[in-house]
Formats: C-alpha cells, structure tokens, sequence
C-alpha cells in the first residue's frame, strides 16, 4: 500500500472544515465578549473629551459614593511604569496629568453592574485646561508647531531612499499628489476580556489579540508583576486586522482585578471601541516617475507622509513599509524616497492589514496609469514592462530571490471575463443606489481600472522574528492523537486548521488536538504581517519533525532495526515492511517544543534606506469594473477580480476566504470607509456614519491563484492576507476615474467628488 | 418589573428593570450568549434573533415587550442535529472569525423559511467585517436545496 492510498483528509492542500466552525455557527464559540464569572464586576473606562489639554484635578468624590461601585483608579494607582507601546513605551497605561487625544483612558471604575460603572465614570470631575491640539500633520514639524510629547519633537521616523542618480531626468515626467483618509479595522467583536486574580498578587487574563506575549510584556511592565504572574490566554476573537495589536483593556481589567481581588470585565461599547483601538494611517502622498518614451521607468520620487496621532504604536513599522515597498512592485534604478510619520493630537494610528503599502499603492497606481495615459500605452502593459521579475533588485537593493510574477499577475487578470455589457432595461438592484431606485440606467457610466501590489510579509528590517510551537504524539484510547500548542493567535483566518493540517502531513495521525493559545508556551509571534501560516507554521512543522525523529529514535532502540520511518500510522523499514503500529512505539508520549525562525532581515542603511529588509515578498493584480452614476455620486463596484501568487496553497479554501475578505476591505477604504477627524475630534464613531461593505456591496469576485513556491519557505508558502488588501483599492478607485474622467486623487471617494 | 420569555422552548421568569434590552436580558440574564453585541444600535446585525418566527434585532428590542417565543441560534438544533443552515455554513465555510455568524444564521434561517426571493437584499443588515459574503450566499443556496429536496419528499 503506498502512502498515497493511505493518505486521509485534512491533510495540506486541502481544505478541511475549520475545527472551530460548528462552535461558531451553533453560538457556543465563547468570544473575549462572553466570558462570564459569578463573582465578577464590571470594568469601565473614563476617556478623554479633548485632544490635547493638561489635567489639573481630578475629584472622586461622588463617583466613588454611587452604590455599587468597588474601585476608581487614576494614574496614581498604578504599580509598575505607567507605559505601554509596541515599539516605543510612549503610551500611558492611564493618563498621567496630560491627554493627547480624543479618548485617551484617564480612569477607570470598578462596579457590580456595566451601567452603575458608567454612571460612577460620569460623576468623576475632571479639571481639564484645554491646549492648542496639533491637528493638521502637514505642520506637525514645523518650528512654530506645539510638541505633542514634551520630551521630543514631532518626528516618529524619517526614512529615507537615495539609490542611483541623485538628479535624474527623464524625456516623460507624471507627478501627482494623493491624499488617503484614516480607515478602520472595524472588527464586529468589540475589545473585552476577563481578568481574574488569582489571590496569590498574580492574575489570569483571558482576552482577545493578536500576539499574546508582547501583551504580556506589556501588562507586566505596568502591573510591575514578572511574567509568571501575569498568565494569558486567547479569548474568542471577533475578528483583528490590525486593530489588536496593541493593548486596548487589558491592562485596565488587570489593574482593577488586583485592586479589587475580583474578577473584572470590561467589554467596549462600539462607539468606545472607535477610540480604543489605533486606525489606518492617513496619508499624504507626493509622487513623480520619470520615464522613457517606450515606457520604461528611469527614476521615481516620492514624499509619503503618515500621521501617526498620538503615540508611536506602530507607525515606525509603517513609515518603514511605506518607505520601502511605496514605489511598487516594480523595477527602477534611480530612487528618492522620503517617508515620514509624525505626532499630531489626532487618533493614534498603527496597524491595519497592508499597513503603509495599502496607503502608497493608491498614489503609485493612479501615476503608473497617467504615465501609460501620457505615452500613449496601454496600462496593463506598462505594468507588465516594469513590473518585477525574479532577480530583480527592489529600491532598498534587495534581490528579489523567488518569483514575482507581476506581468503574469496583470494580464491575468486582463484576461479573465468581463461582466456583460449593461443592454437595455436593467435591474434596479444591479445600478447604484440599488434599491433607492435613485435610476434606471441614466447617467451611469461604466469604468474599468487595474492595479498591481506587493507586500513584505513577516516582520522585516532585523526584528527577531520567530514563533513556537510545542506538539506532543501518544496514544489515546488505542488510537495515536497528536496536540499542537502554539500562542500564536487564531483570528478568522484559519490557522489552527493549518496547524492540524500540519500534523496530519508530518505525522500521519488523523486525530489532532489544539491546544488552548495561552503563553504557558513560548511567543507565536504576532498574528499580522501575514506571518502566521509562514512563521508558526514553520514552528509546527519543525517540531513534527522533532517528534518524528523522537519516534523513529524510540522505535530503532525498541525494535532493533535502522533506517526506519513513519507512514500514516505505521512504523515502516526501509524495504517497506510494516515492523510496528505507532500506538506500539507511543508507550509513552513524545513532546517536543521547537522555537523557529526565518531568515533574517537587516535593518536598512539610514542615509541611503539601502539594505535586505525583507524576508518574503507576495504580489497581487486586481481588476475592477464599476458603474458610477456620475449625476449622484453613486457607485456601485459591478466586478472585483484577481490574481495572487500564494507560494503554495496549503489551504485552498482558506486562501480565497482571505482574498475575498482583503478585497472587501480595500475596496471599502477606496469607497466609503473613513473616520472623519476634525480638530482631533472624530465625527462618526458609529456604524450609521462609519459605513463598511455589506453583502450588497460585495461584487462577483473571479480569483486567480498562482502557486510559484518560494524556495525559502516552509511548504514553498507565501502570506496571503494583505497582498489583496492593498491592490483591490487602487482597482477600484482607477474604475471610477475611467468612469467618470475625473482625477480623484483621494479616497475615499465621496459622492460630491464624482459631481463637481 | 416582572416578565416571562419562552426563549428556545423554555420558559424563563426574570425581573428587569423596564429598559433592559432583549439582548441583555438573554446574554447577561440568561448566559445565552450566542447573539452578539458588535454595536447595541441595530447597525450590525450580530445580535438577531427570531421573536414569533421574525427575525429581530435583539438589541433594539425591549424585553419586557416580547410576549411570542423568542429563539435564538442555540435553539436550533433538533434531536442533536445542528439545523441545516448551520450544516451549511459549517461545510460552506460561511464565516472567518465567526462573530457575526449567530446573526447570520438567524437570518439565513428566515430568508429559507420564508423562500426570499433575493437573498443578498434579505442578508444586507447583516455585516461581516471578514466579508466571508460569497461563502455566506452558498450557504444559504445549499440550505435552500436541503430545504426543497426535504419538502419534496414531503
């Protein structure tokens, strides 16, 4: 019998049913926001009214009179040091006599009932003395501008890239200026967990994120407790996309578990959740290509600037991908590029899936179509003459060691099918405006417009990027059962399939168990940067291996024969002779844990951004094809088609689920998603006003999965999470400037930018 | 004040004070948890239950006015079996984190029995910030056929 014929399902390359999807549609999956002790009491958070003011006096006395409440606590009452951050400790677990921004947590309340603790959080009397608010980060360094942290000027980073002819010329020159408004990541799941002390000064939080240990490190910081007292583990998660990757309430439900010796729970309001998390960057975005008369890029210049609000979170990680990748992917020798990220008194920004690409990619985009417009080219073919190839050097001078198929990605999707032509009398449902019956077909226009993208995945620029996983084979019940534990965080996207999947490929055992995320095992690293199938599934693979050679090693000494290895469930000799079942050899459990790393990345040259950044790169091409109504505004996204390389599929299914919903959200930031900030107050911290797309919105997608295994990765796999974020939303906004002939260099794209 | 919900069959007695939602009442009153709370403003759809077979937004819904039987997703289930709209979004893969999937469901359960003739305009207060939208629209499909091959034997 071959192992072929043996093999089972749910193996790698298939797409088994997600072990946690009957828990989730029968509604016994238990979300961060379920979570539910006898004891427990209520956490609330008093945030700032103000963008920027100094806090004089704070007063508690009639908070703390109000029935019901068991603790308030300031800045005073925390233990450790009173900051947090992911990448600077800029960030004030609670604000400590000055606000930065509209939001930022200056108390907190302790109650037996959500409504006593907001009531209690209304009576505390906060002397604030308004300051001038740094609200436009344009000026943000500026001699004359205010300093948003006393301690230093405005800048996070400047980064920059000098590469070729510092003063290039080119026979044709495009420039453009771009603006990108602040997105929402917008998760359904609102921020919430359970912190339960332990009576022992310890405390067990239970909370949804995205990378448990960097919470932890965090939390203790402040708690000013060591790691052994400070246990997490990954609640239900209701979705991330960036917006958990910092710390939001945990360090509040903590602080306020100790105090109280009870269990706290906080879970955020969706109007609070608007300001407890970090958004998008916006950005402003000036850019210049320089080209041959036959198309070929000579030289590019950009100016990125991304307000990063408040704190630093993680705008150093996004300046540096904006910086690095921001040109596109395409070939060009002489380079100058300056990206910045500064503070301002706005909402604090950080990550979201495609961070600092997803904002450039709208800019390179619309100039790679003006520059094919201005010479008279076709735009996929443009993309196609620049686009990279394998072996080509990116602008940090990194070679691009595995494939990049860009000209295969566009005209990919060039060629898929077009929807049909609109003719005579259409359904209403299928116009923009849908069912307001708003027309019948007058004035709508269709647009067809391309882009092309790609992404780092991974953490770049020298960061120890690694993950953990720990898997133990024995026999249960007669049959062999492996456990995989990783801290590494399942948010939607499928990676405990992926574990199983693993362990079934490397393991040949049908059962496998995973394990509760928790950090009784070492860091997964963060779920982001599409890193986790990469990463940790580099760690589950590595410590199956280990475990295999564990096995095979018992086996030899028990069996007395060499040369031995593992098919399905059997031990088998070199001949192929069955010599034992698993369950013989597995008298005892084996368990190994394996900490696993990719290649490193170096940090970029300071002066000249030069430098191998990158582990991995991942491309994507979309198409789209709107209809606009050009008398209202209106637009209505009739096709969103494209093509990714994706290394290799381990999960099919899983793949287009991600692509679908990266396109999704590209596509509302080209649209309609926008937090509106004014003088640092935000305008529409709901979801009447912060519109994100509904079914209706979601257009027929054809997706196009090319499998080019990088050399370099585990199972030849590449991140598929954010390559399709950053490329739908060019798309889309290109259909609609061919729609209607209007420039449109902003997005979103409002309805009054299509009219005037 | 005092009230009684029938919720999945069972008859429940509770004293609420009068504003208390139905989804508070179900998910802090009654540990039933499967709606969700992503925006307590009927703007996202997560919290949907069935109050007398229609499909209800829990969170805009004041306890102490439901008087018909109120079933939310964990009443689904017959003899063990998850209903067939929840087979089929377990086999159609109809979700990605799952949060909006209790409401979904409820929905997709309504839009089947009640034979809607456009799925997608029934389904649009439902969001799902994964976008999982083309695997939800399959799910539906399949129950549907479920549905007319069961009544066909009928």
């Amino acid at each position: 019998m071959t192992s072929t014929e043996t093999r089972m399902a749910g193996r790698l390359g298939d797409s088994p049913l997600r072990p946690d999807g009957t828990l989730k549609v029968t509604g016994e999956f238990a979300y961060s926001s379920d979570l539910w002790h006898d004891d427990m009491v209520w956490g609330v958070t008093l945030r700032s009214p103000h963008p920027s003011a100094r806090i004089r006096a704070i007063d508690l006395t009639d908070a703390l009179r109000v029935p019901g409440v068991s603790a308030i606590l300031t800045a005073k009452d925390v233990p450790g040091e009173n900051a947090v951050g992911l990448e600077h400790l800029d960030t004030p677990a609670l604000a400590d006599g000055v606000v930065r921004y509209q939001g930022e947590p200056v108390a907190l309340v302790a109650a037996d009932h959500p409504e006593t603790a907001r009531r209690a959080a209304a009576r505390i009397v906060v002397d604030y003395e308004v300051l001038p608010a740094v609200t436009d980060p344009r000026t943000a360094l500026d001699p004359d501008t205010p300093w948003v942290h006393a301690d230093h000027d405005n800048l996070v980073r400047d980064l920059r890239i000098r590469r070729g002819d510092p003063s290039p010329t080119a026979p044709v020159v495009v420039s453009l200026d771009f603006e990108v408004g602040m997105q929402d990541q917008a998760f359904l799941g609102p921020e919430s967990g359970l912190a339960v002390p332990d009576g022992e000064g310890g405390v067990d939080l239970y909370v949804a994120t995205q990378w448990l240990h960097v919470d932890q490190g965090q939390v203790c910081r402040v708690l000013g407790l060591p790691p052994e007292q400070v246990r997490l583990t990954l609640a239900g998660v209701g979705g991330a996309f960036g917006g958990r990757e910092d710390l939001s309430m945990h360090v509040h439900a903590c602080l306020l578990a100790l105090h109280t010796g009870k269990p706290v729970k906080m879970s955020y309001a969706r109007d609070e959740s608007f300001f407890g998390h970090v958004h998008r960057h916006p950005a402003w975005l000036r850019y210049e290509f320089g080209a041959r008369e036959t198309g070929e890029l000579v030289y590019a210049k950009a100016d990125i600037l991304f307000d990063g609000g408040a704190y630093a979170s993680s705008t150093p990680a996004v300046v540096g991908n904006g910086g690095t990748l921001g040109l596109g992917p395409y070939r060009i020798p002489n380079v100058h590029v300056d990206a910045r990220g500064v503070y301002t008194n706005n909402p604090t920004c950080g990550a979201m899936r495609g961070f600092g690409c997803v904002q450039a990619a709208f800019a390179h985009e619309a100039l790679m179509d003006e520059l094919a417009d201005r010479i008279g080219m076709d735009r996929v073919e443009i993309r196609a003459l620049n686009g990279m190839v394998e072996g080509d050097l990116t602008i940090t001078g990194q070679v691009v060691d595995s494939a990049a198929p860009v000209a295969e990605l566009i005209r990919t999707v060039r060629d898929l099918p077009l929807p049909a032509e609109p003719a005579g009398e259409r359904d209403i449902r299928e116009l923009p405006g849908g069912a307001s019956n708003t027309t019948h077909g007058e004035g709508v226009r269709r647009g067809i417009g391309y882009a092309v993208t790609y992404k780092n995945v991974g953490f770049s620029e020298g960061f120890d990027d690694y993950s953990t996983a720990r898997v133990r084979l024995e026999v249960v019940g007669g049959e062999p059962v492996a456990t995989v534990h990783t801290a590494a965080a399942e948010v939607g996207q499928g990676l405990i399939t992926i574990e199983q999947q693993i362990c079934r490929t490397e393991l040949g055992v049908e059962q496998v168990v995973v394990h509760p995320k928790d950090t009784t095992v070492g860091s997964g690293g963060s779920t982001s940067a599409s890193r986790q199938t990469y990463v940790t599934g580099g760690a589950v693979k590595a410590a199956c291996e280990a475990v295999r050679a564990s096995v095979l090693r018992r086996a030899s000494e028990a069996l007395g024969r060499a040369e031995l290895r593992l098919d399905g469930e059997k031990i088998v000799a070199a001949g192929g002779e069955v010599v034992a079942s698993l369950a013989e050899v597995l008298t005892d459990p084996v368990e190994e844990t394996v900490e696993w790393r990719h290649r490193p990345t170096y940090p970029i040259d300071p002066e000249t951004g030069q430098g191998n950044a990158h582990v991995q790169y991942a491309f994507s091409a979309h198409r789209a094809v709107v209809d606009v109504d050009v008398e209202l505004g209106l637009v209505k996204v009739v096709a969103l088609d494209t093509a990714q390389d994706v290394g290799r599929a381990l999960n099919p299914d899983a793949v287009v689920g991600q692509i679908q919903g990266g396109s999704a959200q590209g596509m509302g930031l080209a649209l309609m998603e926008e937090i509106v900030v004014q003088d640092g107050i935000v305008k529409n911290p709901s979801f009447t006003d912060y519109l994100i797309p509904t079914i209706l919105d979601m257009p027929p997608m054809q997706v196009k999965v090319l499998e080019y295994a990088d050399p370099h990765a585990p199972y030849g796999v590449r991140g598929v999470g954010e390559p399709p974020t950053i490329s739908s939303g060019p798309a889309v906004a290109a259909a609609i400037r061919a729609a209607t002939g209007k420039p449109l260099r902003r997005v979103p794209v409002r309805p009054e930018h299509i009219t005037f | 004040m005092d009230i009684t919900l029938e919720v999945n069959g069972e008859t429940r007695h509770l004293s609420i004070d009068p504003r208390v939602t139905l989804l508070d009442a179900l998910r802090e009153r009654l540990g039933i948890t499967g709606p969700k709370k992503g925006c307590d403003r009927g703007q996202c759809g997560a919290c949907t239950v069935h109050v007398d077979g229609r499909p209800v937004l829990a969170c805009l819904t004041l306890a102490a006015t439901v008087r018909e039987p109120v079933r939310t997703v964990e009443g689904l289930a017959a003899d063990g079996r998850p209903h067939p709209v929840q087979q089929a979004f377990a086999e159609q893969d109809a979700l990605q984190c799952g949060f909006c999937t209790s409401g979904q469901v409820m929905s997709a359960v309504a839009a089947v029995e009640q034979e809607v003739a456009d799925v997608r305009e029934f389904m649009s207060g439902n969001l799902c910030r994964c976008a999982a939208y083309p695997n939800i629209v399959a799910a539906v499909e399949q129950a549907r056929s479920t549905k007319e091959s069961a009544d066909a034997r009928v």
